[in-house]
């Protein structure tokens, strides 16, 4: 294992422990979007190029533009009275970490027969294209619509209180 | 320890990170961020695989995860926008005030 | 000289009159019936009903008895029979039936004869009585019955009648029944009877069982003739006994209830508290004479096996319990002051002559003296009944006195009864008696009766004077003047005293008419009767006794009438044994510790029983129901109702328990969430491992 590898993973995972542990609700974004880069970089350094710059433009770009906006606009930025954590929030922790623990378990049970390093692949745009509007069609149109609906949705959702009540009340 | 396993590894951590996060937060933004964190915790599991796996020329592992990314993004949009609405409402968002449908 | 037991062939072709005969006693109570609806005032259709029934029955009685002399100067001896089924169960018939031969058409005619002139006697008698429609109906019934226990062929008859009259003398001699003494004598006489009866029953229940019959003649089948009597005999019972005598003596005991004798005697003195009339037609011709009759009815069962000149041990019973009641009543009615007790303990004595009659010489020789003591008994009691209505309801001899001059009529006719009672020479009595003081004197068994007789006939003479001296002579002592009474009351008086009289010229010695009556063989008039051994001498005898018990009574009792209030004669001689005769021999005295005082103790042991233990389990039972009924009613609230509450309430609270786990809130579910996906994932990892 490559040192690389190491620095890439610990910087990703400080920045998820970051983003889960501090208080400002702000600097948590911020650390998520750490996390994320840390993220895009190792999907870099496992050639799948493609991957990792959607990973940069959709994540970083837009959900953690998102979240900021919406920490924005509920005022998430005050810290709450009672702290950040639930007031059971070792069971949380107890669970979470039972999850790593099975999950952990289940890598390491099966090391032996994971394969070892291949080949390194090469992937093109013009391939991951192709196969979109070849194999993937219908999974393409799928998140298509799904997105549009999403965006439809998300847009009814938040929308203005005044005009949601109006229908509301006109029912 | 193979590059798999230590893929994999980081995954299984990042995904138990965001899972306590989730768990454990208060603000119901901090849940959404948690939930990111375990997709993209899964997301790396799937590249990691499609990398390390038998034919990563079939792309399977990749489109994977670009699928996953696309959903993931509209989830968070469609999350947040009920936050917001939410706290419109509530005028918090704080989820251990949120048990309106205690049984 | 055992009388043979009568075996008459029965007649095959039953005449007419035989075949109505049940009319007879069945009119009289078909009177009592209709009597019975009217209200009680009418005493004019009371004694019409009354009397004309019952003169219709002595029209048919004397129809039968003339049917019956002609067949015996005929040659051809009686005995017509009817028969008829009244039960049927299974292969078993039990039968009823009357009987016409010579003894009971005599005693037929003589029943219904008394009965009428009585009920004749008693419309003068109970003028004054409001009653008068309940006493001619009680009557009636009365006199049907014994006219039914007269006729009946089957012992179930004979019983049923029994009871009935048994039960309408209770309702006679209580007739006044707002007089507690009335009452209690009606009780004790019917308890009395009662323990005679059940001995009776007893009787006719083995009698049923060893014969299968009760008819008492049956063309040879019935159960007192020869082949049933053969099959009894054959039987041993207990204490050497054969069934036969036995039998003969629980039916005996029956009689010793009914005619008064001696264990059984008690209730005839008190029965006097009935009215005269009834006094005279139960107690002296025709209730007491049942007995005497049931004996000569089944004289045959009695008289079974006897050897020839010899007698059975039935009958030495009945003449030993005879003789000693002759005795023992005649002793007592010597110190009695009542008119109509001297009277009954005199029926009691002469029943004991009667019994002892049978006993020792049989059926003709007891029921002649049945017939005359009938006759001159209820001429007695009449009289009696005369005396004390003229003077004014007053009963005690002590207060009368000198009435020969004011009721002259009535001391005729009671000094004709007197002298036929004592047994004077020629009168009706005089025969009877010496008929069975022939009986004892010829008894092979044991001479004593005969002394005992002889004694009993002192003494009758002598109380009999006594009462008649204090009566009828002397001066009177009472309050209001006496007076005579009316016709309707002194004619029946007459009737009766002209056949105290002459109805013993029927069985004198030299024309024994009615022995051959009975016995169905023929009879003539031979002087050479009176030749018999002994017999003169005996006839002498007994005048004598009576000529001395009357010249006896006559020098203490005399023309004397003491006052009221001084001592008798008899007491200032021996007042110890007066003591003893006055008071009855302390007999009641000591059924009252013993008899009573035992059934009394054992009403209390059995109400204790029935309170205590019998009472006590039921309401054990009943308590342990309650207890079951709670113990069910709890297990019902709180087992069943409270189990199905109980698992409803479980089911709410686990209810509200299990929705705790919807807290409401997102990260519950998610925490739980992943925990199922841990347990998931290590079950899957867990059974993949190589």
């Amino acid at each position: 294992m490559s040192i690389v590898f190491y620095l890439l993973a610990a910087l990703t995972v400080a920045g998820g422990l970051a983003a889960m542990l501090l208080k400002n609700m702000v600097h948590c974004v911020l650390a998520l979007t750490v996390a994320f880069a840390g993220l895009a970089l190792l999907f870099l350094k496992l050639d799948a190029q493609f991957a990792g710059f959607a990973q940069i433009l959709v994540y970083i770009g837009a959900v953690a533009i998102l979240v900021v906006f919406a920490i924005l606009l509920t005022r998430g930025s005050e810290t709450p009275k009672d702290g950040v954590f639930s007031r059971s929030w070792l069971i949380g922790l107890v669970i979470a970490a039972a999850v790593f623990a099975v999950l952990g378990w289940a890598v390491l049970q099966s090391a032996r027969v994971l394969p070892h390093e291949t080949a390194i692949p090469v992937v093109t745009v013009k391939q991951i294209g192709a196969a979109l509007v070849g194999r993937y069609v219908l999974p393409l149109e799928i998140v298509a619509v799904l997105l549009t609906a999403a965006m439809i949705g998300a847009v009814i959702v938040a929308m203005h209180e005044n005009v949601g009540h109006e229908k509301e009340g006109s029912k | 320890m193979t590059p798999l396993t230590g893929y994999l590894l980081v995954a299984a951590l990042l995904f138990s990170i965001g899972l306590a996060g989730a768990l454990t937060r208060r603000n119901a933004i901090l849940v959404l961020i948690g939930i990111e964190l375990m997709l993209n915790a899964a997301n790396l599991n799937l590249i990691a695989f499609w990398r390390y796996g038998p034919h990563p020329e079939a792309l399977t592992g990749m489109m994977f995860a670009i699928f996953s990314i696309a959903v993931a993004a509209a989830e968070a949009a469609v999350g947040l926008g009920l936050v917001i609405q939410i706290h419109r409402h509530a005028h918090t968002t704080d989820l251990d005030q949120m048990n309106r449908m205690k049984g | 000289m055992i009388q043979e037991a009568i075996s008459v062939a029965p007649q095959l072709a039953v005449s007419p009159i035989a075949e109505i005969l049940w009319l007879i006693p069945a009119l009289p109570i078909v009177a009592a019936g209709l009597g019975a609806l009217r209200k009680q005032a009418g005493r004019k259709t009371a004694a019409t009903l009354a009397i004309g029934s019952l003169s219709f029955s002595l029209l048919l009685s004397l129809f039968a008895f003339v049917h019956v002399l002609s067949d015996w100067i005929n040659g051809v001896a009686t005995r017509e029979i009817a028969n008829f089924t009244w039960i049927q169960f299974g292969a078993t018939n039990v039968d009823l039936g009357w009987v016409l031969d010579p003894l009971s058409a005599i005693i037929l005619v003589m029943v219904s004869f008394v009965g009428l002139l009585i009920f004749i006697y008693s419309i003068g008698y109970m003028k004054h009585d409001e009653n008068s429609t309940r006493f001619f109906c009680f009557m009636s019934l009365f006199a049907g019955a014994m006219l039914g226990v007269v006729i009946a062929n089957s012992l179930l008859l004979l019983f049923m009648c029994w009871e009935i009259v048994g039960l309408t003398s209770y309702l006679l001699i209580g007739f006044w029944y707002q007089r507690p003494a009335a009452a209690a004598a009606a009780k004790k006489a019917f308890l009395t009877t009662r323990i005679g009866d059940v001995f009776f029953l007893l009787g006719i229940v083995w009698l049923f069982a060893q014969t299968g019959t009760l008819l008492l003649y049956n063309n040879g089948a019935g159960s007192i003739e020869s082949s049933s009597l053969s099959l009894l005999l054959s039987q041993p019972a207990a204490l050497g006994l054969t069934a036969a005598s036995a039998i003969g003596l629980l039916i005996f005991a029956g009689a010793v209830g009914k005619s008064g004798q001696l264990p059984l005697h008690v209730w005839l003195p008190d029965a006097m508290e009935g009215p005269t009339p009834v006094s005279a037609l139960i107690h002296a011709a025709t209730m007491v004479a049942a007995g005497v009759y049931l004996i000569a009815r089944v004289y045959p069962l009695m008289a079974a096996g006897a050897l020839a000149g010899g007698t059975t041990t039935a009958l030495t019973v009945v003449t030993w319990v005879g003789a000693t009641t002759a005795v023992f009543a005649a002793l007592i009615a010597v110190a009695q002051n009542d008119i109509k007790r001297i009277l009954a303990y005199s029926t009691v004595s002469q029943l004991g002559y009667m019994m002892a009659g049978l006993g020792m010489g049989g059926v003709a020789v007891g029921i002649f003296h049945l017939i005359t003591h009938a006759f001159f008994k209820a001429l007695l009691f009449l009289g009696a009944g005369s005396v004390i209505h003229g003077c004014h309801e007053e009963q005690n001899v002590r207060r009368m006195g000198g009435l020969k001059a004011d009721m002259p009529l009535t001391f005729a006719a009671y000094g004709i009864g007197m002298l036929a009672l004592c047994g004077f020479p020629l009168l009706s009595g005089f025969w009877s008696k010496d008929g069975i003081l022939e009986a004892a004197q010829h008894w092979s068994v044991a001479q004593t009766p005969f002394y005992m007789l002889v004694i009993g006939a002192l003494l009758t003479a002598f109380y009999m004077t006594r009462q008649v001296a204090y009566v009828f002579f002397g001066h009177w002592r009472g309050g209001k003047l006496a007076h005579e009474s009316p016709a309707l009351m002194t004619v029946p008086l007459a009737f009766l005293a002209f056949f105290a009289l002459a109805l013993g010229f029927i069985g004198t010695p030299a024309w024994p008419w009615f022995r051959a009556f009975l016995d169905g063989r023929a009879a003539g008039f031979a002087w050479s009767g009176f030749m018999e051994p002994g017999l003169l001498t005996l006839m002498g005898t007994s005048t004598v006794v009576v000529l001395l018990g009357i010249i006896l009574a006559w020098q203490l009792y005399g023309d004397r009438s003491p006052k009221p209030t001084a001592p008798d004669a008899l007491e200032k001689i021996a007042p110890i044994v007066w003591g003893w005769l006055n008071n009855k021999f302390y007999v009641d005295e000591f059924y009252g510790v013993t008899v009573i005082a035992f059934y009394g103790w054992w009403a209390r042991v059995s109400d204790w029983l029935d309170r205590r233990i019998w009472g006590g389990a039921i309401a054990g039972v009943a308590w342990a129901f309650g207890m079951g009924a709670r113990l069910n009613r709890f297990l019902d609230t709180n087992v069943v109702d409270g189990g199905f509450d109980k698992g409803c309430e479980e089911l709410t609270v686990g209810g509200g328990l299990l929705s705790r786990v919807q807290t409401g809130r997102v990260q519950t579910y998610l925490r739980i969430l992943a925990l199922a996906v841990v347990a998931l994932a290590a079950i899957l990892i867990w059974s993949s491992r190589a």
